[in-house]
């Protein structure tokens, strides 16, 4: 008898000891990474999950002490695989932060999902202008820009260059739109032309041939990844003499390196560089360089980033249990950017300088070389529609 | 209007590049009786090909005459293990089981060469630009592939219509049962006109590489624009091919390029733009809705003894 | 005798035991711990209505529509556009038509819209025949496509989310096993009504214009309204299918329309087993279930699918279907 209920006493008391969450064995924190592996523009997202990497595994799999697990699949820049790649992490695997879209209009469908689910999304690229302004959200933070604000740069430095008839070409989606619209903001000239192409389009010969006719002096134009490579290729082939600015994306080194000789002298926006003179770029571009054996881009800088933004944070909390003490650690933003000076505005968009650069050729080959720095401690437009 | 000039040479050149995909097309499918949806993957494999011995070579020439054999042989490789099986079956069959080696081909491009796009450059000695009309220069590539679809137009032509071997083609569209009765070859004949078909297709994706992307799936789009060419063009019909893919090529061109322009006067900008590109691409389907409404057949059909 | 009826209880049992498998799906997977399951056999049951709507007409009537995918996606939009309306407290129609979430009126909207485009659609196609068929189905589901692209108001080519799966008085939708239970039922009274459809006299004539339409109109029959109307009823098939899609990702986009999904639901029918409306079921999940399982071990599982496929098309013509329940099993009879 007595056997018997020890016996049983035993079995509950070890069954309930197996039920009691074993702390210190913690679990690795998920985090799920969807972004645009595939496509013209595969490119960005592979920078961006490499960078991200690159951060997680200097710290041996660990972010900011806390071992972390990062799943990474490939959005095709389909909203609808975006959104179903985001519920797998989330229903499925249990993800409390989410990162890596690379494209606003997948970042319009997924994002409103995840922080309606109460789970963190950190874009480490997409900045569009709704979830800057009245999309707010106290799960969503942006730590690469807010999509205007490299075109801002641009259309402050093209009018203060003197020039006065810009033609402006962006794709037809969410961040070509926030393009041109941070454009326009800053320049002060007249409009020969502002023309929307189809996201993804391949040949560019019609919309060149529309510019040549309309005879502007300055060229200004947004189109990331592949379609960059495109139109730049086609527009030297057509041999029209107007010279062309844009931000980064359209003219990353990866971009460079298949144009070549074609971008040389053009002068594009970025808040991010090879060379700028702070100590944890400095390392992270020769870590970079070393593991990777090739230039990073302002999307890996973008990456590596936000890995070391959520590291600063989990170093504060130990894990993503309690969710408001992570937002708040997020939002204090205490790592050191590769960029220099960093910080979180109301909207939590980043509050930055942002410096104009250009196209040079040297024994090191083409590469983009630091010129001016045009803003300081630049604000996006919309932090004001926020109510954060 | 020199605007419009040029459009006019874009339209061209698009629909140049659409013939030399449709003319194997619808041999294939006028002579056998075939639908192959892989077409797009000769076109596909022809692009690859091109863009990776141009790379390691250095010579876009070398590059665009790699593809022709590789496009050729791939084409009779499919046809020897897959199509042969498919003559007999009704479209419905021939369509899935070209539409699994859709999935097997794009996949399998992603495996040999990553996911990455290649890129393919513009040979020197045609990247600059040639003044047709004064006050309208028109890069000499795009000319280039207007001059070799023109010249492949007519060397079809010549085989088709001059030789034996068209000879024996064009019987074979019309009534194959007879032709093979007649004691010709057919399996060779059908192998060698559907390599032909593969071949033609890889010629398109070489030269419309260095324009468009070389990706996995770039066959697709052009795919479905070729099927409304043959189709209004008339299912076997060489000339069809001809005609339906400079219609279709001047239809979508023009239409992408003034229809935005046309809308603006309706719409604000980005509205216009997306309106219009979307209007553009519906125009073909409605050109082939209308072609076959009065011509059921195509424009001109093949007459099946 | 006795061959037949051994025959006929195989495929009896194997309803039987498929329907008991699907109604116990959910507390199974549960217990093994994959809850979220549910959620993918759901998209399952939702593209097996769609193949099932689609076999009416390629397996029954052989009308081959490479555009049924079109309806698929005007049901999905007619309950996105009306949920966004509703979310966001605006107008369909300034005033006078204003958005809604009432499943009992937005799924039925659904089916009469797609409905109503099938008569208009099919009006027109169904006047050829063969390859023209093929092409023209595709034309007027591509005119479709670009037509939801254009739409900017609805996110164009981004496609629309909307926050909130429509309402069904007394159940939660949000709830993936309620949601489960609902489609699972929705297609099992699809089946019954489709079977019974096949059976009746306006089965007969589909399947006789199938065989010899010319013999079906020397009969007397107006074969042209029959196909038609099989035609419309498959539409409204795929358009309930296309707001249950909808439903279930709470976003829409135009991809939905878009012609590889129209071959993809072809796959589905034929990898299932043409004319058997069960079939197609088995081809869902097994086009879908493959995609899930392989894709977790190799990111290039279309490299061993595309050739599967092609094999199936080759030899294993009465599909899945046709291999687990038997020759008499292939309800569509007669010669190809």
């Amino acid at each position: 008898m007595i056997n018997k209920t020890i016996a049983v006493a035993a079995a509950a008391l070890l069954l309930g000891a197996a039920q009691q969450p074993v702390a210190l064995a913690a679990e690795p924190v998920r985090i799920g990474m969807l972004t645009t592996l595939s496509t013209k523009a595969g490119y960005l997202g592979e920078d961006i999950r490499d960078g991200f990497m690159l951060a997680v595994e200097a710290e041996g799999g660990k972010l900011g002490g806390v071992p972390v697990e990062v799943s990474v699949e490939d959005d095709e820049r389909k909203p609808g695989k975006g959104v179903s790649i985001a519920e797998r992490y989330l229903k499925r695997d249990g993800a409390k932060i989410l990162t890596g879209i690379v494209f606003s209009n997948v970042a319009m469908a997924v994002v409103p999902k995840v922080v309606r689910e109460d789970a963190i999304y950190i874009s480490p690229n997409a900045g569009p202008s709704r979830l800057a302004g009245k999309g707010c959200h106290a799960n969503y933070f942006n730590v690469a820009w807010q999509n205007d604000n490299l075109h801002e740069v641009m259309g402050k430095y093209v009018s203060e260059a003197g020039h006065q008839r810009a033609y402006i070409l962006a794709p037809n989606y969410p961040a070509g739109k926030d393009a041109l619209a941070g454009f326009k903001r800053y320049f002060k000239g007249e409009l020969a032309g502002e023309v929307y192409t189809k996201l993804g389009q391949s040949d560019y010969a019609a919309e060149i041939a529309e510019l040549r006719a309309a005879r502007p002096d300055a060229v200004f134009f947004f189109l990331p990844g592949g379609m960059g490579i495109n139109f730049l290729k086609q527009y030297a082939q057509a041999g029209v003499d107007v010279p062309v600015f844009g931000p980064a994306f359209s003219f990353d080194a990866r971009i460079l390196k298949a144009v070549g000789d074609a971008a040389v002298g053009v002068h594009n926006g970025s808040q991010w560089n090879h060379d700028l003179v702070v100590p944890a770029n400095v390392q992270f571009v020769h870590d970079f360089r070393e593991k990777y054996g090739r230039m990073p881009t302002l999307y890996a800088s973008q990456g590596y980033d936000a890995a070391r933004l959520i590291a600063s944070a989990l170093k504060a909390t130990g894990g993503v249990d309690d969710l408001d003490a992570l937002r708040a650690a997020l939002k204090r933003a205490d790592f050191e950017s590769v960029r220099g000076r960093f910080a979180f505005g109301n909207n939590q968009h980043p509050v930055q300088d942002i410096y104009v650069r250009r196209v040079v050729k040297d024994d090191e080959g083409i590469r983009n070389e630091t010129v001016n720095r045009v803003f300081e401690a630049h604000r996006d437009a919309y932090a004001a529609d926020c109510k954060l | 209007m020199l605007l419009f000039f040029e459009q006019l040479l874009n339209g061209l050149q698009l629909g140049i590049t659409l013939f030399l995909m449709s003319a194997g097309l619808t041999l294939v499918f006028g002579v056998m009786n075939v639908i192959n949806l892989a077409h797009g993957s000769f076109y596909m494999v022809g692009a690859y090909v091109a863009a990776t011995v141009a790379a390691h070579s250095g010579s876009f020439a070398l590059g665009v005459l790699a593809a022709l054999p590789a496009a050729g042989l791939t084409g009779m490789l499919v046809e020897a293990l897959v199509i042969r099986r498919l003559y007999l079956r009704d479209h419905l069959d021939q369509v899935l089981a070209t539409f699994g080696l859709i999935l097997f081909f794009n996949e399998l491009v992603r495996v040999v060469w990553g996911r990455q796009p290649l890129f393919l450059d513009v040979p020197g000695w045609l990247s600059g630009q040639v003044e047709l009309i004064p006050g309208a220069p028109y890069p000499s590539y795009r000319l280039a592939i207007i001059v070799a679809g023109a010249l492949v137009g007519v060397a079809l032509w010549w085989l088709i219509a001059r030789t034996r071997l068209g000879m024996r083609i064009r019987a074979g569209a019309s009534n194959l049962q007879m032709v093979a009765a007649l004691g010709v070859n057919i399996r060779l004949l059908n192998t060698l006109v559907f390599g032909l078909g593969a071949l033609l297709a890889g010629l398109a994706g070489a030269l419309a590489g260095p324009i468009l992307a070389v990706e996995s799936g770039m066959g697709e789009s052009i795919l479905i624009l070729t099927f409304v060419v043959i189709v209004i063009g008339g299912i076997g019909s060489v000339r069809g091919a001809l005609i339906g893919a400079l219609l279709v090529g001047l239809v979508d061109t023009l239409g992408r390029a003034f229809l935005p322009d046309l809308l603006r006067l309706f719409l604000p900008v980005a509205q216009a733009d997306g309106a219009g590109a979307s209007l553009a691409s519906m125009a073909i389907y409605i050109l082939m809705a209308a072609v076959l409404a009065v011509r059921p057949r195509g424009l001109f059909p093949v007459s099946h003894g | 005798m006795a061959e037949r009826r051994r025959h006929w209880s195989r495929e009896r049992a194997l309803l039987v035991a498929g329907a008991f498998g699907l109604v116990l799906l959910p507390p199974l997977a549960e217990l093994a711990g994959e809850g979220f399951f549910v959620s993918t056999a759901a998209r399952v049951l939702i593209y097996a209505l769609a193949a099932a709507s689609l076999d009416l007409i390629v397996g029954y009537g052989a009308m081959v529509s490479f555009g049924h995918a079109a309806f698929v996606g005007i049901g999905a939009y007619v309950v996105a556009i009306a949920s966004f309306h509703a979310g966001e407290g605006t107008d369909f129609i300034d005033g006078l038509v204003g958005g809604s979430e009432q499943a009992l009126l937005l799924w039925p909207l659904a089916m009469l819209v797609a409905g109503v485009a099938a008569a208009l659609i099919g009006a027109i196609c169904l006047r050829t025949s063969g390859i023209h068929f093929i092409m023209i189905t595709l034309a007027f589901a591509q005119m479709a496509y670009f037509f939801f692209v254009s739409l900017e108001a609805y996110g164009g080519d981004d496609g629309l989310p909307f926050y909130g799966r429509n309402q069904l008085p007394g159940l939660d939708l949000g709830d993936d096993t309620t949601f489960y239970y609902v489609c699972l039922a929705l297609l099992a009274a699809f089946l019954y009504l489709s079977r019974r459809l096949v059976g009746a006299r306006f089965g007969m004539v589909i399947r006789g214009c199938r065989q010899n339409e010319r013999r079906m109109r020397a009969l007397g029959f107006a074969t042209y309204r029959y196909k038609l109307a099989a035609f419309v009823i498959a539409a409204m098939g795929a358009g309930l299918a296309g707001a249950l899609l909808a439903n279930k990702s709470e976003f829409v986009d135009p991809g939905l329309l878009h012609w590889p999904l129209s071959g993809t639901l072809l796959v589905m029918v034929i990898l299932g087993g043409m004319g058997t409306l069960y079939g197609p079921l088995l081809g869902a999940a097994a086009f879908l279930l493959l995609e899930e399982l392989i894709a977790a071990y190799t990111e290039h599982w279309m490299l061993y699918f595309g050739p599967l496929l092609v094999l199936v098309v080759l030899f294993a013509r009465r599909g899945l279907w046709g291999l687990l329940a038997g020759g008499a099993a292939a309800a569509g009879g007669g010669g190809r």
